[in-house]
């Protein structure tokens, strides 16, 4: 490393006014966005944001949806807001800046999943096999 | 990493990586072709590995309210438990909140400080009317004896939720350390790239409680 700390603080302070802002926008879009279609972005965001929340929680005081299917309804909701909330305000994009920021996060999806449906999956087997508590005591009684 | 006795200057941005080609600057890929990110990338980088290894502890809790939410030992589950009603207030304080982080992201961007401490104070208003309703479910859950101790259903719901909680009372104290910061010691690099941090932060906060209204409130209370 060639630089020193001055460097680090000093660095444009009052000059290169939107140089630094936070990446956003389409591959191919203005590399400085103004303000406008910035805030277009997050209200977008906000707005899409607020109808996919509205949707999970409607659909379960209607019975607008076949029961069995609520579940999947709401985790399909779920994700889709994930999905806004990383586009919109995270600004997660497809450009070279943002290779290994998506790297990483399709390497923590996958440790989550492993966490979460792999825990699911062997707890619930494991229930299954277990013998009910009542009848152990009875063995046990016996 | 720029050799030693390297021109280039940390911070600056010399070949325009992810942007468009424009006179002069050729379009390089972003793999290092074209010599070191500039620091506003790698700072959200690292954070972002933070956010990511924060949303796989998040991921254990999840997996263990899942897992034990028949474990309730005769007690109340989240049919008897749960007021939707407080829980939608909740979503709905925190996405305002996320979003007026955004505004504040805008603001910084210009070095605006009026506009920046009008939301960032917005985004910790919300923040803080979220924690109150929060705070507020858990002493009420717990004055009715319904409290961490109950079940385990109720230990895993407690550990989950609290976690939150606590993560967002940490990023009110964060955020009130950069509404001081700002007007003290101004627009600096290292300020804004702490405040980056900060809105990363926050965002994925808001993007956690998705999973937990999703599946610790909605999918709880459908399930018998």
């Amino acid at each position: 490393m060639s630089s020193n700390r001055q460097d680090f603080d000093d660095f444009d302070i009052g000059s290169h006014v939107g140089e630094d802002q936070v990446a956003g926008g389409a591959p191919g879009e203005a590399p400085h966005p103004t303000l406008a279609s910035e805030l277009r972005g997050y209200l977008a965001g906000l707005v899409l944001a607020a109808l996919l929340t509205a949707a999970s929680f409607w659909s379960l005081h209607e019975h607008v949806i076949y029961g069995p299917g609520i579940v999947m309804a709401l985790i399909v909701f779920g994700l889709a807001q994930v999905g806004v909330h990383l586009v919109y305000f995270l600004h997660l994009t497809t450009s070279p800046d943002n290779t290994n920021n998506a790297l990483a996060l399709a390497f923590g999806v996958l440790i989550v999943s492993l966490i979460f449906f792999g825990s699911i999956w062997v707890m619930f087997h494991m229930n299954h096999n277990m013998i009910p508590a009542k009848a152990l005591m009875e063995m046990r009684g016996g | 990493m720029s050799a030693p006795g390297s021109a280039l200057r940390a911070g600056s941005d010399p070949y325009h990586i992810g942007h468009a080609p424009s006179a002069g600057v050729p379009e390089y890929t972003g793999h290092g072709a074209g010599g070191p990110a500039p620091k506003r990338i790698v700072v959200g980088y690292g954070f972002w590995i933070f956010i990511l290894s924060d949303v796989i502890l998040f991921s254990c809790f999840f997996a263990t309210y899942t897992v034990l939410i028949d474990a309730r030992n005769g007690g109340p589950g989240p049919r008897e438990l749960f007021d939707l009603h407080n829980t939608a207030i909740e979503t709905a304080c925190l996405l305002a909140s996320s979003f007026a982080c955004g505004m504040t992201s805008l603001a910084v961007a210009r070095q605006n400080l009026l506009w920046t401490e009008i939301f960032l104070a917005l985004t910790g208003a919300l923040g803080l009317a979220f924690i109150g309703l929060e705070a507020h479910e858990f002493f009420g859950l717990v004055a009715r004896g319904d409290g961490p101790t109950r079940s385990a259903f109720l230990t895993a719901f407690f550990a989950l939720v609290g976690c939150h909680g606590a993560h967002v009372t940490a990023g009110l104290l964060w955020l009130g350390t950069m509404m001081a910061q700002f007007p003290a010691k101004g627009f600096k690099q290292t300020i804004r790239h702490r405040y980056l941090c900060f809105s990363l932060f926050w965002h994925a906060l808001d993007i956690i409680w998705i999973g937990i209204f999703t599946v610790v409130y909605l999918i709880g209370t459908i399930t018998p």
